[in-house]
Formats: structure tokens, sequence, C-alpha cells
């Protein structure tokens, strides 16, 4: 029986080896806590994902969903198109499942670990503080299983459900199975393959018809346990008429050995419905050698029906080679995509990331505006596809292309497709490249201002049209991410 | 206030300011006149500190201080402000933000606490006022858009609100209309006080007139070869630099 193999395992380093690592590292939230986690043996096969799923109890057919996608990705290869270089994952050393061990079920956040309470006060994400001041619902998820979802009642009356996936597939199985894999399809590409065959837990959403949601929906990623690999599955559900802003928040321990996290977030915008998706992501991005770090190959994507609306807006600033294109299928008449997006890199990260606007409906319009910053040894790159169909009549689009580089030895790179096949379509691109000015600096310098506040508030200027689009509290969070990404980067 | 003695400077080894000496006390208004490429402008860049510059001699005391050795946004809160000549464009960044971040900025370095958003706004509408800039200028990105004469109105404001103890003016006359000129130098007069000080660096007798100054300099071929009262920028006028030079 090899599932003797499964004890439970302290996630922790020892306190003189987080202190040592403390020092030698510089990431601001590097730190591990001493969780008790359930962890599978690394290694990818047949019975991994059978012991996943029996794992969580899961029904019949999301072992098939699971299953299929497994031998899907097994004949599929990694892609090598993006421009970025990196060592390729060993899918064999890494293990697919853990778990926070839970000693019972939390009645109240009075329950819940101190300890895990600490490592979110360490991040500046004090639950209390949140749900009392500001009004925001977050379902935490600390490596794969969601630990706690509050609001959950309030929500309830209105009929939103906001939990983990896990849940919703135990008790909303109906909405997740008619809307899973619709969007990203588990054929789309390697990383979703992957994810569809071995994702643990994540988070679900569905806003009934009618329903403006009162709150923004906020979800914490953190992956947690060393060498734990993270595979989260989002599902966003918008029904007819409804609205709803969700928060996607990132931040990761540091670790030596490269860390994987392929997630998929599918949203579904039914008629007249709007979903905000906003993401603030800072992942552990490898230390200033360009060790370590996180990997971040994600697929995000969109579909719009009829008059409805879909804005992705993202903050990057972490991970050690990003990979990800929050998307829009505009597929009904008259329906919106937007995509605002701030990519910083530093030091050795590789970032290629960018979005996709695909015009299948009539009078759909789109509108891209993107951000990048690099510095140090960086290198960062936009991709981005706008894809007007035949039928796609009186299509719009307009893309905006921002690159700022910081330094002389980091690299900015625009990859622009465009594909028409419809002449009523109007399609604007631009496109700009500038330094941080010497001149600018000095006149923030000759006002009293230290260099390293003067860049952030340039860069802040420079990012004000993203930034602008984030709820007020996720934008401050965001300001100051820049800002300690970026620091120590002119000299 | 501040002592300049045999000041030596150059840019890409090319030396500009040539043995340069001037005294300036707190309560004076002193104005430098010349003609193009004597040094004017490079004398306000190394006093304010632009790297570009190198001092290969001399020295510059300031408040007792030894104004070289510190950094650039140290003589900033020590209370060197130097109004551009072309003011720089930060876009995104809005007047009012840039100017919060300056001033407690500043605030810190001298041992003050940070200004109350009430305090901050509340100065921001007395000394707006002063140069009669538009309110909605504070709100909008620096120089961002502005229009010449604003630019040179939106520095005597920052002064203004910052408050310095010598302020460099460095061609703050060049494309301003008449009526603005009057505004930017009205606003530089009420500011004047016996403890601070001012060097107007100019082309022309135009702004002299609105703003008078106790000590009028010549600088040719980077030194100051004259210095008078008033009536020698009213000399300069009539005779022509080519009077100096001779």
């Amino acid at each position: 029986m090899w599932r003797v193999f499964f004890g439970v395992v302290m996630a922790g380093y020892t306190e003189n080896e987080l202190a040592e690592d403390l020092n030698k590292q510089e990431y601001r939230y590097g730190f591990v806590s001493d969780i008790a986690s359930e962890v599978v043996p690394a290694g990818l096969d047949e019975n991994v994902i059978r012991w996943i799923s029996e794992k969580k109890q899961e029904p019949e057919w999301l072992l098939d969903f699971r299953l299929k996608a497994f031998a899907i990705w097994q004949s599929m290869k990694e892609p090598e198109w993006a421009h970025v270089a990196y060592q390729k994952p060993d899918f064999q050393a890494i293990s697919y499942y853990a778990a926070p061990k839970q000693r019972k079920k939390y009645e109240s956040w009075d329950d819940v670990d101190p300890e895990m309470k600490e490592t979110m006060t360490k991040l500046g994400i004090s639950l209390e503080e949140q749900q009392r001041l500001t009004g925001v619902a977050v379902d935490f998820v600390m490596d794969s299983v969601s630990v706690g979802t509050s609001f959950k009642a309030k929500l309830a009356e209105l009929g939103i459900v906001f939990c983990s996936f896990s849940e919703a597939v135990q008790e909303h199985p109906d909405l997740v199975k008619k809307y899973l894999g619709t969007v990203v399809p588990m054929t789309d590409n390697y990383y979703s393959a992957l994810n569809s065959a071995v994702f643990s837990d994540g988070s679900f959403c569905y806003i009934p018809k009618g329903v403006r949601c009162p709150m923004e929906l906020s979800t914490y990623f953190r992956i947690n346990a060393g060498g734990t690999g993270q595979f989260e599955r989002t599902l966003v559900v918008a029904d007819e008429d409804s609205y709803v802003s969700y928060l996607e928040g990132c931040t990761a321990p540091q670790r030596d050995e490269h860390q994987l996290h392929a997630a998929v977030v599918e949203l579904v915008s039914l008629a007249r419905a709007e979903i905000k998706y906003s993401t603030v992501q800072n992942w552990y991005p490898g230390d200033k050698e360009g060790k370590g770090g996180v990997f971040n190959f994600v697929t995000k994507r969109g579909l719009c029906e009829t008059q409805s609306k879909i804005s992705w807006t993202q903050v990057e600033t972490g991970s050690a080679v990003t990979w990800k294109y929050p998307s829009c299928i505009l597929k009904g008449d008259h329906s919106v995509g937007e995509f605002y997006s701030v990519a910083v890199t530093n030091n050795f990260q590789q970032a290629d990331t960018g979005t996709k606007m695909i015009h299948l409906g009539k009078n759909t319009k789109s509108t891209i505006i993107s951000k990048g910053i690099s510095a140090g040894n960086s290198q960062n790159s936009y991709r981005g596809l706008v894809q007007i169909h035949a039928q796609a009549e009186n299509a719009r689009n307009f893309s905006q292309c921002d690159s700022l580089l910081m330094g002389s030895e980091c690299g900015a790179h625009t990859f622009p497709y465009i594909e028409c096949k419809n002449a009523g379509a109007q399609i604007e691109h631009e496109a700009t490249t500038s330094k941080i000015g010497e001149d600018q600096l000095f006149y923030c310098q000759q006002r009293g201002i230290s260099e390293e506040k003067a860049i952030s508030l340039i860069v802040n200027g420079y990012c004000k049209e993203v930034l602008n689009q984030l709820p007020m509290e996720f934008a401050v969070e965001a300001q100051k991410l820049l800002s300690i990404s970026l620091e120590g980067s002119v000299g | 206030m501040l002592e300049i003695k045999s000041l030596c400077a150059s840019i890409n080894g090319t030396e500009i300011l040539k043995g340069l000496n001037l005294s300036i006390k707190a309560g004076e208004v002193h104005a430098i006149m010349g003609p193009n490429g004597t040094g004017k402008s490079t004398l306000a860049s190394v006093l304010a500190g632009k790297e570009d510059y190198e001092v290969t001699s001399g020295e510059i005391s300031f408040d007792g201080k030894n104004l070289l050795e510190l950094s650039v946004e140290d003589r900033a809160r020590e209370g060197v402000f130097l109004a551009f000549q072309y003011p720089v464009e930060i876009p995104g960044v809005s007047n009012v933000n840039f100017l919060k971040t300056a001033m407690n900025e500043i605030r810190e370095h001298r041992g003050l606490p940070a200004l109350s958003a009430k305090e901050f706004l509340t100065l921001v509408k007395e000394k707006s006022a002063l140069v009669e800039l538009d309110a909605s200028l504070a709100s909008r990105a620096v120089n961002e858009g502005f229009s010449g004469g604003e630019k040179k109105r939106n520095e005597i404001f920052q002064m203004a609100m910052l408050e310095p103890k010598l302020a460099i003016l460095d061609e703050t006359d060049s494309g301003l209309d008449i009526d603005a000129l009057r505004t930017v130098a009205q606003g530089v007069n009420t500011l004047k006080t016996g403890q601070n000080a001012t060097l107007v660096i100019t082309h022309y007798q135009r702004l002299l007139e609105y703003i008078v100054p106790d000590f009028v300099h010549v600088l040719f071929d980077g030194r100051i070869v004259k210095t008078g009262g008033k009536e020698l920028a009213l000399e300069l006028e009539d005779k022509g630099y080519d009077w100096v030079k001779a």
C-alpha cells in the first residue's frame, strides 16, 4: 500500500534556517509558516490523480475529466514560443498535493490556527481588519485547500456562491459541471491540460441573475509548503444582468528551488453581466543572481455573451518566469473586453505577458493598456493578439503598449499580432518606449525628494491609468509593491 | 549665507566656470547677468548639484555647511531651491502629490512632523493665489501640458510652498509675456524676507524692473567681471555686453 507514505510532515524550517534565509535574501514576504501539511510524494501518474480525486471525495465525472486531461497532457509538448529562457521543470519531482492539516472545522475566525493568522499579518492582510473595515470577503488559500471563507452568510442571502472549488464540487456540482472547461478547454495548452489533471483547489464564484455583488470578492493565494507545485482552478460565473468585482492577490515565501505555478482561471459573463477581475501578483522572483523564484504559467480567459463585459486588471511584480495572457472571447454582440496591465521585471526576471481579444460578435469593443517596466538584467515582453473575425461587424480595438526602461542591461519587447478579417473594423495600436529621465530624477531631487522616492513617484505616475482601475485598497498595495520591486534599480 | 570661493567647474572636460567668487547674505537679492555661454546656467546647476558638472576646484559654503559634500536632495532640504529654466514634465504625478512628497521629505529632514492633509491644502490655496496659478493646475500632472507661462508660475508656486532660504531663478523671465512676468515677480517679492535670499539669473534687464536687485554681477567667461548696484543693469542694457568685455 503506497498510501502508507502519506504521513504528516512539517512544512517549516527550523528557526535558524529561516533566520539565515531572511538574511541572505531580500524578499519582503519571504517567510515560511510552520503549519502541518499533508503532502503527496513527488511524481505524477494516474494513481496520484486518482488519489487526489479520492482525497477530495470527487464525483466520478470529475475524476474522468482529470484522467482525460492527463492523457492529453502526456501527448503534448511544453511550449517554447514565449520570449523566455528557463530550465524546464521536472514534472516527476513535483508534489501535486499539499493540504494544511485541518484539526477541525472552523466555526469562526477565532478558531483559525494562530500561526496562519500571523502569516496573514506578515502579508499585511489582517482578515478581521479587512472584514470589518473594508467589507472584503476573503477566501484565503494556503497551499491548495481553502482554509476559510468569510461573509458567506451575507452573500448567501443574495444567492451568491463564493467558496473553495472543492466545496463547489460538493455543493454545486451542476454549476461546476456546466461551466468547467468551457472557456479554457483542457486541450488548450500544455499547462491548462496539466492543471485540469491535477488541480487541487481554487475558488468558485457564481452571481445569480440580476444580482450586483455588494462587496469585492477576494482570494489570497500563497505557495507555502516547500517544493509543492500549485495548480489553482478558478471559475467565476456571472449570470445575466449581474455584476461582480473579484480580487486576487498573491505572495509566496522564498524558495531556492524553482516552484511551478500553473493556474487556470475561467470567467463566464452571461448576457449583460460584468466581471471585473483584478490581480496583484508578487511571487518570489528569485534572488539578485537569478537563482530560484516561481515559474508562473497561467491560463486566464473570459467569455463574454451579448452586451456583457469583462475587465482584467493585473499588476505583476513577482515570479522568475511569467507566461500569462488574460484574454477575452467577445462572443456576444456589443460585448466589451478590457485589459489593463503593469508588468515589472527586475534583476533576472523574465515576463512574457499580454492579452488576446477575440472579436466574434458585432459591435464588440476591446481596450488594451499595457505598461511594462524593466530594470536590472530582466526581459519584459508584451505579446498581444487582436483578432477580428469575419462576422464581427463594426468591431473596435484600441491598444496602447508602453515600455519603461531603467538602466541599460534590461530589455523590453513588444509582439503585437493583429488579425483582421472584417474590413469595417477599427484597430488602433500605440506604442512607446522611454527611459526614466535623468532630468525627471534631478527635478524631483532638487525639490528634496530622495532618489528611491522619486523613482517610485515617476513609476506610479507612469502606471496610473492601470492602477486607477484597481479597487482602492488594492491600488495602495500595488503602489507599495512597485516601489519594493524597483528598489535600488537606478544607479 | 552663500559663500563661493574661486569656483572652477567643467562639463565633459570643458572648463566653464574659471574661478568664480560670490557672496550672498540673508535678505539680499542678487542678479547675475551676462551673454549666452558665459556660465550662468552652469552656476545654477553646480549650486543645485547636477551630476553632469564636475567641480574641479574652489569652495561653496551654505549656512556654514560645505555644499559640495551634500547630495542634491540634501541641498534642497537645507533650503536651496532652483526654479528651472525648463521645468520637467512628470506624467501621471499630480502637482499636489509631488509637492506633498517634497514638503514632507524636507520637513522630516528638519525634524518636523508631516503636514496634515488639511494644513497642506490650506497652504496650497494660499500660495497658488499668490502667483495666480489656476487651482486646476494644482491637481494636474506636474507640468504636463502646461504652457510656458504656467510652467514658470508653477516653479514660483513650488518655491512659495517650500519656502527656501536661497532661491535661484534660472532665466525665469524667458518665454513670459509682460503680465506673467509681473505676476511671477510679484510672487518673488512677496516671498522675500530678511531671512532668505534670491539669486536671479537673467539675460535681460526687463525682469529687474520688477525684482529689484541689491547687487548686479556681470558674468563673463566663467568669472564675475563687474559688480554694482541695480543701476548696473540699466547701464548694461544701454551699452551692451561688449562694454564689459573690453
